[in-house]
């Protein structure tokens, strides 16, 4: 992956920024020593790897604010961070930036029950936010896998989505306010425990910009009580035409469930051997989840299975019991894991309208063969986000590569679908040089004009989301 | 008045428009720039794409509302945000479109269950000041794929740029809906019973209060059998606030929120219309502060309806309350509650991205609180 040059003026004058930035933070606030700064060289896309400059680990906004008031000045690029688990490498520095983390910045604020609100410091994990208000029945509803280590700074940048989604929506459907710091160092504050914008919904701007356009401290984020129950049913097929029509044909019913979760046969095996869930040897499974209390359960589970039964399953398992929902849950739980056991892997996330399944599945099976590599499907059906997972080996030459291009043709085979590149995991560096599969220029330069609006020096996460090529003036300016 | 009757037309007579353009869906919203020449979408209509299996209707801009809603109807769907008419308190007339709802950011009642217009809108084709045709999402309900523009075109009021399509998430149509009335409630009441309805496990899509009448409405939806076990539910969790009572007749059910929808209690009256956003909880206070004003509350309390008496500041009820007042209806320019300085720069700035020449609604829109005077 193309990395812009270092800005050779900024690396020289490192001794001097440290300084600077340890006037304005405490001493345990700023990294600098070259083998600690390696623990910030990567996120969870770990093939590509950069040191940045230095660290620095600020705990309040005002410190945040004199960071970026530095680095402002004297043109060092801003990397901000939650807590690195980017597939995107959204994260990853480049060796003339700053990496501005804000795990340290994770108190909760202020809870309200009444007005369904809880107000926190960015860098708390996603987990704890519903941690903290779990005691009293309530919860905070996006919920991505990685949950238990990701930030809710990294969600709002990548508008993380999460199993629930199809019911609940995804970050943006559940952020209500943030308060954010410029570039230069202004802070604002975007909405609040209130309705909609009064003017322009920046808010809706900033969730999914990716750390571009500032750096956000605060969130005011709306939570939810409980439901009485859930329960997942598991459904197995002969073929994945068939687990997608049958998805189809629930929701034309009219049952909303929380959750459709596809996996295909190669991820099926996989967790099966790593998890132990006892899953059925067929083509594709289907997880689906509906809520409620028992009785409204029964009600929607006996409207789905209906259906299901008109599509000839080889299996249908109905969970009797608590253990046995964690146990239909545990495979696609630890997938991602399972695959990674079996090799290295290459998550993608590209969406589709869910009625070109079968095809889109039928053609990435295609390209499997060509390039040689092989793919587990695991994806969140309801709404067409798919997670083809690519198999390679990072220890054989060429591999990579391989897995990359192969990559790109899924994706570019996503868009033609109709679909896009990334339903929830951001563009980073990864899917960069992609994104004129999507948009034409003109589509492309209204966004980077709104990036010229909050960040005119281009001095956040600069090397992002555009292609290099497209971005290049103005980064150079 | 100029007419495009296709995208590429529309574009071209922006490209070439040397002068303010006024720009116009259905006219009904109440809403517009206070001078320019008429552009009307009204000729870029037609439902494009609609996958009732994937959840998602594509259409354009002029697309009148009831064609939609006929569409969705047919395969038992909806649109979720449930967008108000507002013809009657307005007493505009004209065919509502489905641009002119993204365009105001129209949502209803089941905003506070399922989000905005906002948050059901999916991508949009839109042409920017320069007559640069753009597009920002897509058809599909997960997209994260750049700057996340859908959003800021809905409630931007065409001053960004012309919406020519838009595409939205829909949902499957509500089967039973009930509704429950609690009455004698104050306003302080009511808020908390509303509070405590919308904090329950009950899945409460709908819940409002008619000050005039000290009537609290709650709304639940979905299967027969789940209604009328949420209905029991939730009469005995809010008895110690009034005994409810229960419409499970679907149609009477309806009415009700469709009253509540389109602000009925102000229809013909005299007096300047307003929308104020603030916390449920800061509700009570507000409606204190206006004693002159009759009141129609929404989203829980969240949303207040105002009518007042023509040129009462209604904005001044805010002071060191956050939220905002719009008005809806009423003779003033400054229709959009004035932002924060640093706010207002940015949004200003964007606009001038979007619009560099200024000839999208000149004058709509974009006004700082005094403080940055
Ligand atoms: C095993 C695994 C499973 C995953 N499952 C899901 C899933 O189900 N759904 C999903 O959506 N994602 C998933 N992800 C991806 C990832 O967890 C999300 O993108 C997450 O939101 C990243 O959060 P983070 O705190 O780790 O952010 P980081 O990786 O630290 O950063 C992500 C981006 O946010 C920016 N950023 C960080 N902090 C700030 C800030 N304070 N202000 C502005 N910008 C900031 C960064 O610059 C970067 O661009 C998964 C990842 C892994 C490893």
């Amino acid at each position: 992956m193309e990395m812009p040059v270092p800005n050779a003026n900024v690396v020289s004058r490192k001794a001097r920024l440290v300084e600077r930035l340890r006037d304005v933070l405490p001493s345990d606030a700023v990294i600098d020593d070259e083998f600690e700064t390696r623990a910030y060289e990567c996120d969870a896309l770990t093939a590509y790897r950069c040191p940045p400059l230095c660290v620095v680990l600020p705990r309040t906004t005002e410190e945040v604010s004199a960071v970026l008031k530095i680095c402002s000045d004297m043109g060092v690029p801003v990397v901000p961070r939650g807590a690195g688990t980017s597939l995107a490498g959204g994260a990853l520095p480049t060796a003339d930036s700053v990496i501005l983390g804000v795990a340290r910045m994770n108190d909760v604020l202020e809870t309200n029950y009444d007005d369904r609100y809880i107000k926190v410091q960015t860098g708390r994990t996603n987990l704890s936010v519903t941690g903290a208000v779990e005691a009293d029945d309530f919860f905070y509803a996006p919920d991505p896998s990685s949950q238990l280590a990701c930030a809710i700074a990294g969600n709002i940048a990548m508008n993380s989505g999460g199993a629930h989604c199809l019911k609940y929506g995804v970050t943006t459907n559940n952020l209500l306010g943030v308060k954010m710091v410029l570039m230069d160092g202004t802070v604002v504050e975007v909405g609040g425990a209130h309705l909609d914008a009064s003017g322009y919904d920046l808010l809706g701007l900033i969730c999914g910009s990716e750390g571009q356009l500032g750096v956000v401290t605060e969130a005011t984020l709306r939570i939810l009580r409980k439901p009485e129950g859930a329960r997942p049913v598991l459904m197995g097929f002969n073929s994945n035409e068939v687990a997608g029509a049958c998805v189809s044909d629930i929701i034309k019913a009219g049952v909303l469930p929380v959750a459709i979760e596809f996996m295909d046969r190669p991820v099926i095996r996989a967790t099966d051997a790593f998890s132990g869930a006892g899953y059925p040897d067929c083509e594709a499974l289907l997880i689906v989840e509906v809520e409620g209390s028992e009785a409204e359960i029964d009600e929607q589970l006996g409207v789905i299975l209906q259906i299901a039964r008109k599509h000839d399953p080889v299996e249908l398992r109905e969970s009797k019991s608590a253990e046995e929902s964690a146990k239909i849950w545990l495979g696609r739980k630890s997938a991602f894991g399972a695959m990674g056991q079996i090799n290295d892997y290459m998550c993608l996330d590209g969406t589709i309208p869910v009625s070109s399944l079968p095809f889109v599945l039928k053609r990435i099976g295609e390209l499997s063969q060509d390039y040689g590599l092989d793919v587990g499907n695991v994806f969140h059906a309801g709404d067409g986000n798919m997670h083809p997972l690519i198999l390679f080996d990072a220890n054989k030459p060429g591999d990579l590569e391989r897995c990359e291009a192969m990559g790109a043709d899924i994706l570019r085979l996503c868009v033609e679908a109709g679909g896009c590149l990334t339903g929830e995991h951001g563009v980073g560096i990864e899917k960069r040089d992609l994104m004129v599969d999507q948009f034409t220029p003109e589509d492309l330069d209204i966004q980077m004009k709104v990036k010229d609006v909050f960040d005119p020096s281009w001095l956040l996460n600069p090397a992002k989301v555009f292609p290099l090529k497209s971005s290049e003036t103005r980064r150079a300016a | 008045m100029l007419e495009p009757t296709s995208e590429a037309d529309l574009a071209d007579i922006i490209r070439r428009a040397s002068e303010p353009l006024n720009i116009r869906g259905g006219g009904t919203r109440g809403i517009s720039a206070p001078s320019g020449q008429v552009l009307s979408t009204r000729s870029l209509s037609g439902i494009e794409l609609y996958e009732p299996g994937a959840l998602t209707l594509v259409a354009k801009a002029g697309t009148p509302m009831s064609e939609i809603e006929t569409a969705l109807a047919s395969e038992n769907q909806r649109l979720p945000f449930e967008p108000m008419d507002h013809r009657a308190v307005l007493g505009t007339d004209g065919v509502p479109t489905i641009g002119g709802v993204v365009a105001a950011n129209v949502s209803g009642p089941r905003r506070i269950q399922v989000g905005a217009c906002r948050d059901s809108l999916i991508g949009v084709r839109f042409v920017d000041g320069q007559g640069t045709v753009l597009k920002n999402g897509g058809r599909v309900m997960k997209n994260v794929t750049g700057y996340d523009l859908v959003k800021l075109m809905a409630g931007s009021y065409g001053t960004l740029g012309v919406l020519s399509e838009v595409a939205f998430k829909v949902l499957p149509g509500v089967g039973a809906s009930a509704t429950l009335t609690l009455r004698g409630l104050p306003v302080p009441q009511a808020v908390q019973a509303m509070s405590a309805a919308l904090g329950s496990p009950f899945e409460v899509s709908g819940a409002a209060h008619d000050p005039a009448r000290q009537e609290t409405y709650l709304r639940l939806e979905g299967f027969a059998d789940s209604v009328e076990y949420r209905a029991r539910m939730l009469t005995e969790q809010l008895a110690s606030f009034a005994k409810a009572d229960v419409i499970s007749d679907p149609d009477l059910s309806a009415a009700t929120w469709k009253k509540i929808r389109d602000v009925e209690p102000f229809t013909g009256a005299d007096g300047d219309v307003w929308r104020i956003s603030v916390k449920p909880s800061d509700t009570p206070q507000v409606v204190n502060r206006l004693s002159d004003a009759q009141c129609l509350l929404d989203w829980g309390g969240g949303l207040i309806w105002v009518l007042a008496p023509t040129s009462t500041d209604v904005r001044a009820t805010l002071a060191g309350i956050p939220g905002h007042a719009t008005l809806v209806r009423g003779a003033s320019t400054v229709r959009f509650h004035p932002e924060a300085p640093t706010i207002a720069a940015l949004s200003a700035t964007l606009r001038e991205k979007f619009d560099p020449r200024a000839i999208l609604n000149t004058g709509l829109m974009g006004v700082a609180t005094p403080a940055a005077a």
